[in-house]
Formats: C-alpha cells, structure tokens, sequence
C-alpha cells in the first residue's frame, strides 16, 4: 500500500515521542523500525517529472538517526569511498542538530544532497552497517543515505551551508576539463588551496552526468545548479562551450594559458552499441542520447523544447545498470504504453540499485530476464519494427563473479516493439588521447593513472572519474576527484 | 556569447553571417563543424559546417540555410546581437595533401564548406576543378570565392535559370571520363552526395563525402550521428565528419535524417507562424 509523506510522519512523530535522545538505549534502538521513504504515489508520478522520492520529515530523519547504533567500530565509515564521518553526522542528526550535521558532512563530501540521493548506498555504507547485519537483512540497515540527503537538503532550504575557506592566492593555475561529478569536486579542493581554478565544459549547460544523463525525477536539477553556483561563488570560473582537445589543445593550455595542473574528468565517451544487425534502424537510441534529449534539452517539455522527441509506444531497453532503468522510467513518462527491460542475466546479477528496480516495477515497467538481443528488426520505412531476442540461462560464473548467460539455440522470437533504446555502457572517448598522446591509456582507451595521486603519464596532467574507471557511479567519481586534488594541490606546492 | 559582426541576406532563405568566436577561428582547418545552441533551458543544439575563418580578426563565417526552427530564429539575429552557444572547431578536419588532381563539386549550401578545402587543396599545389549546383540561380553561392580557385568553374541549376541545366552528376561524370580526377570531394544535401558517390564509382575515383547528421552534443557522447560505413557504425562528430562516400549506406543515413521530420514539420509551422507575427 502506498502511504503518503503525511501518514509516515505520524506514525515518526509517534515512535519519536517515545525516546530520549539521551537515555534510549542499544535495545530500544535495534527496535525501532526502518523509515521509508516518502514517495509519490507511482500512479501519480509516471504522468510528471517530478522527484520520485520526495524525502523523510524531520520527525522521520530523527527516528532513523535513532537505530543507528553508534558503533566504536565504524564499520559504514569504511564502506564509504571519502570515509564520511557516518556515525558523527547521524548523532547530530538525531539530536536534530542539523547544521553541525551538514558541517560534518561536507569535512568529506562535497555534494551530500546529489550523493543521497544517487550513491549506490546499498553496497557501501549501509552494506556494512551493524543494524542490517544484526537483522540480517540489508533493508534494515540504517538509511544513512536518506538522513544525508534530508541534512543536506535543510542545509540548502535554510541557507545554512557551511561557508568554504579558501586559502590566500597562491598564483598557480589548474584546468578541470569536465564539469561532472569528478570535476566539481576537484575544482572545489583545488580552489580552497587558493589556487585559480578554470572548469572548461563541452555542453551548453555545466553538470555532466548529473545534468545530461541521470533524470530530473531522480535529481532535480536545480539542486545541481545550486551546487556549480556554490563553486562560483568560491571564485571557481566554468567556461561552457568548450571542448578540450578541440578549442583548446592540454599542450596549449599548459603552455601557452599558463595553466600549471590539468585535471581531466571528462566522463564516460562514446556510447556502446552490441553490434547486431539492425541497430542503426530508426527508433534506435543510445540511453545517451536518449537521456539527454529529454534531461538535458529538456525535450520531455513538449511545448517549449525545440529537441525533438521520438514517439514510442513500445520500447525495449537492453541492458540492466541504473542508466536503463533511468531510460525506462523516462520512456515511461514520454508516453510509452510498454516499456520492457531486456537483460541477458537475472535481476540477483542486475547491476541496478535495489531501489531503482523497486521504482521501475512500481511504475509498471516490465522485465524480460534471460534474453539477449540477437536482431532489431525493421519495416519497409527503415523503423524499428521488433526486436529478435534468444532465451538465455544462467551458467557457470565469469571473470565478474557473475554467473554466465548461456544462449539456448533455436530459442529465438520475435518480439513486437518500436523502439530500442541500448543501455549496455560506454566506450571512451577518443579525442584527448588522440590529441595528447603522452598521456597513456589501456586497451578499453580509459586513462591509465597512479592508483594514489590520479596522475596520468604526463606530468601535471591528472584524471579521475569515469575517463578512467569506464562507467562507474557519481561518489567513485567524486572520490577520485578529491584524491586528485590532494596531489595536485600537493604538485603545485613543489613547484 | 558570440557577437555577430556581419549578416547578408543571399536568397530567400539563405544567409551569410560572420560571428566573433576567437578560439574556434584559431584552430580550425577546412572540413570542421561547429554546434550552436541558441541559449536559454530549451533551444536544441544543431550542426552548421564552418565556410571560412580569419584567425587574427578572431572571426568565422557561416552559410545557413533556414529549414528549421534554430536556423529560422538564428537568420533572424541582428548584427550586434549574439549567438548563446558556439561549440568547436568539431570533427577531423579534412585531409589537405598533394592528390594530384581533385574535382570539387558543392550543391546549394554544401558550397560553403567546399570553399575552404579546396583552397587549402590548390594551395599546396593540386590541380583543382569545381562544379556547383542548385535548384535554381539564387540559391547560386559564392561564385566570385570560387572563381578564383578555378576560373573554369562550371554552374549547373536544376531549371536552367543560371549556367547549365543539369544535375551536378553529368559534368561529374564527363570529368571522370576525360579529365580523371585522382580525388573527388562532394558536399551537399545526402541525396547529392549519394548519386556523386555512384558517379565516381564506376571510374574509381576516391570519393570523400562529408556528413551532416542529427546530432546533440557533438562530441561522441550520444552516438545519434552514427552511420554505417562500410561494415561499421561510425559517428560522424568523432569519425568523421568526411567519410569514403563508395562506403556510406546512403539509405540509411537518409532514413535516420528523417527521424523526427513529422514533429519538425509542427515545430517549422509553428516557428513560422510566430515570425510572422
């Protein structure tokens, strides 16, 4: 049963009224039930835009920050890419003393309000929390991600985020090619060691992923834009419109801008494709594209978007990671009647978040598992007109750990579909390393850099985020960004 | 922001513009595109292929033909006003080498981009023959700039209006048979491109075509570029945008162009109905 934002917060106010923060004890905490998350009701939110997850009440937030345990241990810390003080902030949160909360926070984490909301929180911090483990079931553990986003999203509502520090002018000059995740996160280190921070991005619009690819229901883009305004206001300087590699050569701005340090976070690259026949048919999408058009070219609004969209009825989304789900859901809301997600695996070995899946089936989207794409299939006018998949089952585990798909010959069929919207990863792109061949990269093209300062082959020049990890998610971004940073700030102070 | 210095009205729908863009005039090389987007949350981001660029006055200049809804509002800018978003120099630029002897050939707008390339091409010292086509004279452009690369050039217009009634194919195909180009570079609309290609073809002649997809980010990212080549998807922004035109699967591309012409066709109209106003 669906339950509105009003019912839960009753039903926390309750729980609330019983504890003091002071004498609630191990036992009564390990007794308080989990809080959900308010959402829209899924009936409602396919027919909007809007954020699916609408966030906890206040009296919700500090029922969670009770069950946490407050372990001497800290075992969630570790499960942390930038070891955020997990335990510190939670205790302040249940106390609601939200703006020492968010000061704690942001001692680690640079876009709290983007991470709780996108962090692959289930297989990090809270895979390691005490309270699921104790309750054996990852469910129950502490929802250390939601009570980040709520301390983070009081910090913006109230205007109380902590002012950033930033050291006397140093003179030195570092370009940050990417405004994504990795990019924003070394240009905030990088700016608060005083040094003159450029941030050079392609598109029209900064952000990168959390702009062009990961949905306004699951990221209002506004808070992104409060963040890249947050890093203006530190004085760092985003120039859109901006290709490096193209405008700018790193030779040149290295040599001849004067930039001492190059940071390259410029993302993903191309998208890949399975090499089938049929897959340039018309009514065949990257998720890229697919994304972008309706995220970043806003084209999901029909009435003032100048982007096209196409009109799809039936859409078949291959492929099983978040950037699927998110393309299903948005397929769902352009006006799709049926959108299926076709993996070649089940949904134990789906790389997708937990909550994702759980969204997309609320939503009605449906799920093919155990088939592969063999065909896309078109009509006379070159259009998607059905999709040839093969029946697969599971075999024995790959190099990933993953138990293998294993096609069942002769089990190929038809399926009826007029769209196709392929979402099994990318490729990098190829233009830094055609232009700037000192830096080396490994047989994938994914830059090849020092596990501890980022640093590629070429000095001054350091990368981090997906350019070099291939597709991976917006906190290991972010944490590269910030080890980067370090030694670039390092670098700069040995100069 | 790019300021535009310069407008000229050379049809009914097409124009001539000059922008202030320093960085792209700096680096760019003949066969280069560049993106523009017209600002604000909802504008889409299209190509426009880059006709000519003065690096010391930090300028470049652009033919546009105004068929849909970014191209009708970008013609509409002022002198003096600007264009949001320029995004380049995009794409490989083309090869400029010494072929021996290269036949040119541009229809409507297309004749823009070939102006530079073939420049470039005479200038290191190839022998080089232009043919130029359009529907009729009007759409004829920049005659007189390519008169000086080849005082020979030859004018063919759909109805006759201005030089000889012919498609671009035939003096293509004479060329082939008596002249023998070692290199032929065709650029205009897909279906130009495509029977060019299959001109050439039969005499072997090595034919480069340069594209112009639908495309967003212009980068590589979103792949909607993509054409077969050959055995192989390629994406224009990244691979290209100059391809084997014997390789390219015409059809296909032509098919992809076509993507969203219904919803194009509303936007146009309504565009349309909104200058009038």
């Amino acid at each position: 049963m669906h339950q509105t934002r009003e019912q839960l917060d009753v039903q926390a106010k309750e729980i609330l009224g019983k504890f003091s923060y002071d004498t609630i004890t191990m036992k009564e905490r390990m007794g308080i039930p989990a809080q959900e998350m308010p959402a829209q009701d899924p009936a409602v939110r396919v027919c909007n835009m809007e954020e699916v997850a609408i966030g906890y009440t206040e009296n919700q937030v500090r029922v969670e920050a009770l069950r946490c345990l407050q372990c001497k241990n800290r075992p969630c810390v570790q499960g942390c890419p930038v070891s955020i003080d997990i335990p510190g902030f939670i205790a302040k949160a249940a106390a609601g003393d939200f703006a020492s909360a968010i000061s704690i926070l942001k001692d680690s984490s640079l876009l709290p309000s983007i991470c709780g909301r996108v962090c692959p929180q289930e297989v990090q911090c809270q895979l390691t929390c005490t309270v699921g483990k104790a309750k054996k079931d990852i469910d129950q553990a502490v929802a250390i991600g939601r009570i980040e986003r709520f301390c983070a999203d009081w910090a913006r509502e109230n205007n109380a985020e902590p002012a950033m520090e930033i050291a006397p002018a140093t003179g030195k000059k570092v370009a940050i090619v990417g405004s994504g995740p990795a990019g924003v996160t070394a240009a905030a280190d990088v700016r608060r060691a005083g040094h003159e921070v450029v941030m050079f991005e392609a598109l029209h619009k900064a952000g990168g992923v959390l702009v062009y690819g990961i949905p306004e229901f699951r990221l209002p883009k506004a808070i992104v834009q409060k963040e890249l305004d947050n890093l203006t206001a530190m004085g760092v300087d985003i120039e859109l419109d901006f290709l490096v590699g193209r405008t700018r050569k790193i030779h040149d701005l290295m040599d001849v801008d004067g930039f001492d340090a190059v940071f390259v976070g410029s993302g993903a690259g191309l998208p890949r494709f399975m090499g089938i026949p049929g897959e340039n048919l018309v009514g065949v999408f990257s998720a890229n594209e697919y994304l972008t058009r309706s995220n970043l070219m806003k084209a999901y609004d029909h009435e003032n978007a100048q982007t096209p969209l196409f009109h799809s009825k039936k859409v078949a989304v291959f492929g099983g990671g978040n950037v699927a789900m998110d393309a299903a859901r948005t397929a769902k809301r352009l006006g799709a009647d049926e959108v299926y997600i076709v993996y070649r695996r089940t949904e134990e070995e789906m790389p997708a978040r937990k909550e994702e899946v759980h969204h997309a089936k609320e939503e009605g989207i449906k799920f093919l598992m155990l088939h592969a794409p063999v065909e896309i299939v078109g009509d006379e006018k070159g259009k998607v007109a059905g999709v040839k998949l093969i029946t697969c089952e599971l075999g024995e585990p790959d190099a990933s750990g993953r138990r293998r798909p294993v096609e069942i010959q002769g089990s190929e069929k038809i399926y009826d579909f007029d769209s196709v919207v392929v979402s099994i990863g990318n490729s990098s792109n190829p233009l830094i390393k055609q232009t700037t061949p000192e830096i080396e990269v490994n047989k994938w093209g994914n830059f090849i850099v020092d596990e501890e300062t980022c640093q590629t082959s070429m000095k001054g020049v350091f990368a981090g985020g997906d350019i070099v990890l291939g597709a991976a998610t917006v906190i290991l971004a972010m944490g590269q960004g910030r080890k980067a940073a370090k030694a670039i700030n390092d670098y700069l102070a040995a100069l | 922001m790019n300021k535009i210095l310069y407008k000229k009205q050379l049809s009914q729908n097409v124009f001539s513009m000059v922008l202030e863009a320093p960085l792209i005039a700096r680096e760019r090389k003949p066969g280069q595109f560049i993106i523009v987007q017209l600002g604000g949350d909802f504008g889409e981001r299209i190509p426009l292929t880059i006709a000519d660029a003065d690096a010391e006055k930090g300028t470049i200049s652009l033919i546009i033909q105004a068929v849909g809804v970014t191209t009708l509002r970008l013609v509409n800018l002022n002198v003096g006003e600007y264009v949001a978003n320029v995004l380049g120099p995009l794409g490989h630029p083309t090869p400029i080498k010494k072929y021996g002897k290269v036949i040119g050939v541009g229809g409507g707008i297309g004749v823009a981009p070939l102006h530079p390339v073939v420049q470039a091409l005479k200038a290191i010292g190839n022998e080089v023959k232009i043919v130029i086509g359009a529907r009729s004279k009007e759409l004829i452009v920049m005659e007189k700039e390519l008169r000086v690369i080849d005082p020979d050039l030859t004018i063919v217009t759909d109805d006759g209006s201005y030089g000889k009634k012919a498609l671009v194919t035939e003096p293509l195909k004479e060329a082939c048979e008596t002249w023998k180009p070692d290199l032929a570079i065709a650029m205009g609309p897909p279906i130009m491109m495509k029977f060019c290609a299959a001109t050439t073809r039969p005499f072997n002649v090595h034919t480069l075509v340069s594209l112009n997809t639908i495309m967003i980010d212009g980068t590589g990212m979103c792949g909607g570029c993509r054409v077969n080549v050959g055995d192989e998807t390629k994406f224009v922004c990244v691979d290209g945008p100059d391809f084997d035109g014997h390789l390219v699967d015409w059809d296909n591309m032509m098919l992809r162009l076509g993507t969203y012409r219904a919803q194009e066709q509303e936007a146009d109209h309504r565009c349309r109905v909104g200058l009038n106003k």
